[in-house]
């Protein structure tokens, strides 16, 4: 049988027409899998080795945070949400408590306002960082040439969690966002480290560019997974993917918060919307993030970093009712968080949190784009989507 | 000496040797592709994790042997010993200095082409009898890759057969000694058909960047998905004892054997293997991997014709040279 690649494959594919146990055979792709990016499963009707129909299934890794959050006051929230998207902790925090001092309408003071956008541009370094090595991974196999690309991708993000272990004391799950400001201020001598760290890694995303500039990887990447920009907008995808597929579409341009207003944001778009497309899209963005940061780092104004006292936190947040949702950009696309105030804890807890993972979004994705590749474009279209499954499950 | 009594020693030894180099094998590839990593590879195991091989042999023997229940039994036991046994039998017939071989077979070179292409039975045999999806689809590709790649890989050797005029590997090896390396043919003939004998022998012995049927981000082990301890233990030697007698069958075919000056023949050979071998390992650390539909257009689009293409550019060339004998 030829399957021909619709711009939208039909996810509820009609399987009758097939009798499963002489023409399909059924792939349980997961969850426990190497290439799912954590605990994730799709069930694969295969046709030889050609994808009939995929049916993802997510909430392997569900931890209910978000009904966890409704037991925890503001200040405990934020530690929690750390490990959602365990590759860009800063801006799990960063959302939670943009989202809380939105509601408790806490004024942010300009100097936090600065360092919350450097740790983030930083930040989306190490998680596209993290994602061209595993993406490689997934292309070249555990034991090969992928390897080495994502041991050298974790090599430079290593020196990225020692920018961090500087700031705040952690290499990962920071904690140093909280209600109205930043816990950590700017260290002496971490601006020149910033500068040296992030010229170094700007050189390395220039070899890593470089060496996969070869056939191989555009054989593998090219016309691979198609995600059309139609369908990319009714999925609600965003962030890299959404740009990949030709959308020009960027919070931090589009809708700004903290200082990204009075900054000029290159935003990457790439037409195509296959995974070349995606990692360009990607590598690009990692280039302006570090020269957003670098730009910035010199430039932090003195003040205070935090708006609130945080001995008297549950008194300053007591919130009786009210509602709001805040978006920011993530590596993964648009991180929402929706917060009703007024819940337990003397008022001092959200009544409900709702976190809008990009990932989940992104793996939405799938049963349109899977039928018609193969088993290996499978792992290929996976990794590019740049799912993380903490964030997703929750 | 009696040849019955010679060939049996000699083996012996042959297989004892082969075994070591194969441990450390292991040994050097993760120190290499340690390095080029920015890695240390080994190095806990005895003095820069020299001992590695024998810590990992042990360990694998300690392992609960797991036999899944549905699957086939006798054949799922039988595929493992069988690989190694036609890996280490292609052995016998490299000529590592100009005595020094098993067995001086007429035919070597289609002997050893012969059991390479054997060697694609057990894996399918292994695959089949796991009765396990992602066994099946790798044992599949095996197969597909296997028995496609042999094509270019044995057209490859009838060139160097055509211009040697002889199918015996130490008859090669002495024409390359008296006219000249077949690598250095002129016109590039000899390096195309080195190349293309590389690139079909590691897309044969399924190394990256064609290692499809194994292929660990998208078939978790492939093959030797179900296979645990010891089992998965001789699949993984056969793969290096095949990569190792590859590149023997390289440096054989195309570099001159145990040919080159000063010193003795054995070093030689055991250089020229040892640096194809590195090749194959550089490639493996560096390349990503093909898909297996992309591995068959490149084979029966481009090599098999450039294959033939070659093979026909030889005939004419040797014509040339030697006339019509």
């Amino acid at each position: 049988m030829t399957l021909e690649r619709p711009d939208r494959a039909d996810p509820y594919l009609d399987l009758d027409e097939y009798e499963p146990e002489a023409d399909l055979m059924v792939l349980n792709f997961g969850p426990q899998h190497p290439s799912t990016h954590g605990v994730f499963r799709v069930v694969m009707y295969l046709d030889g080795e050609t994808i009939v129909k995929a049916v993802p299934y997510a909430g392997y890794l569900h931890r209910g945070v978000e009904k966890l959050c409704e037991k925890l006051t503001y200040a405990q929230i934020t530690p929690i949400v750390d490990k959602n998207d365990y590759v860009a902790p800063m801006f799990n925090e960063q959302a939670v408590n943009m989202a809380f001092e939105a509601l408790t309408g806490t004024e942010v003071p300009i100097r936090a306002q600065y360092i919350r956008t450097i740790v983030g541009e930083i930040q989306r370094v190490a998680s596209h960082l993290l994602w061209l090595g595993t993406f490689a991974m997934d292309l070249g196999g555990a034991i090969g040439g992928g390897t080495s690309v994502f041991m050298w991708c974790f090599r430079e993000r290593e020196m990225i969690l020692d920018l961090f272990e500087h700031l705040t004391g952690c290499r990962f799950h920071y904690n140093t966002h909280t209600l109205g400001g930043n816990r950590h201020d700017i260290p002496a001598g971490w601006a020149e480290k910033v500068h040296a760290t992030l010229g170094h890694i700007a050189q390395r995303v220039d070899e890593y560019e470089a060496i996969l500039d070869h056939p191989i990887f555009k054989a593998r990447t090219e016309g691979v997974g198609v995600i059309s920009a139609q369908l990319a907008l009714d999925l609600g995808l965003t962030g890299p993917l959404l740009r990949a597929s030709g959308v020009d579409h960027d919070l931090r341009r589009d809708a700004p918060y903290n200082i990204y207003d009075q900054l000029d944001v290159q935003v990457m778009t790439d037409t195509g919307g296959d995974c070349a497309a995606r990692y360009r899209v990607r590598v690009r963005e990692m280039r302006e993030s570090i020269r957003i940061a670098r730009a910035l780092v010199d430039n932090v104004p003195p003040g205070p970093i935090c708006g609130t006292k945080p001995i008297k936190l549950p008194v300053q947040t007591r919130v009786k009712d009210g509602q709001v949702y805040v978006a920011l950009e993530t590596p993964r696309g648009e991180l929402g968080t929706y917060v009703i105030g007024g819940g337990d804890n003397r008022n001092a807890s959200p009544y409900r949190l709702k976190i809008r993972p990009p990932s989940l979004h992104a793996l939405s994705a799938l049963p349109y784009v899977l039928p018609g590749h193969g088993v290996s474009d499978a792992v290929a279209i996976l990794g590019s989507l740049d799912p993380i499954m903490g964030e997703a499950d929750r | 000496m009696n040849p019955w009594l010679h060939a049996v020693l000699y083996s012996l030894v042959l297989v004892t040797v082969l075994m070591t180099c194969t441990a450390y094998a292991t040994w050097l590839e993760r120190k290499v592709a340690g390095r080029m990593q920015s890695r240390l590879g080994p190095t806990r195991v005895g003095f820069a994790g020299l001992l590695q091989p024998i810590a990992d042999a042990l360990k694998l023997l300690q392992k609960e042997d797991i036999v899944p229940l549905a699957a086939d039994r006798a054949l799922f036991n039988l595929a493992p010993p069988l690989t190694v046994f036609f890996a280490l039998a292609t052995a016998a017939v490299i000529p590592f200095s100009p005595g020094l071989l098993a067995s001086d077979l007429d035919i070597g070179a289609l002997y050893v082409l012969a059991l390479s292409g054997l060697m694609v039975f057990p894996v399918w045999i292994g695959s089949w009898a796991s009765n396990n999806k992602y066994a099946l689809l790798g044992g599949m590709r095996a197969v597909a890759q296997g028995i496609s790649y042999e094509i270019p890989l044995l057209l490859s050797v009838t060139i160097v057969i055509l211009m040697a005029d002889t199918m015996s590997l130490s008859g090669i090896v002495q024409v390359q000694a008296d006219e000249g390396w077949f690598i250095a043919r002129p016109f590039g003939l000899g390096l195309a058909t080195f190349a293309l004998f590389f690139v079909a022998a590691l897309a044969e012995g399924n190394r990256i960047p064609f290692d499809t049927p194994e292929a660990e981000s998208e078939l978790v082990a492939g093959p030797t998905t179900e296979y645990t301890g010891m089992k998965f233990g001789l699949f993984y030697m056969a793969e290096y004892l095949h990569s190792i007698i590859v590149a023997g069958l390289g440096a054989a075919l195309f570099l001159g054997g145990w040919d080159g000056p000063i010193a003795p023949g054995l070093h030689w050979m055991v250089l020229k293997t040892l640096g194809l071998w590195m090749v194959m390992l550089w490639a493996r650390w560096t390349f990503l991997r093909f898909r297996t539909d992309q591995m068959m257009t490149l084979c029966w689009r481009y090599l098999v014709p450039a294959s033939l293409g070659l093979l026909m550019a030889a005939a004419v060339w040797v014509h040339a040279v030697h006339g019509v004998s």
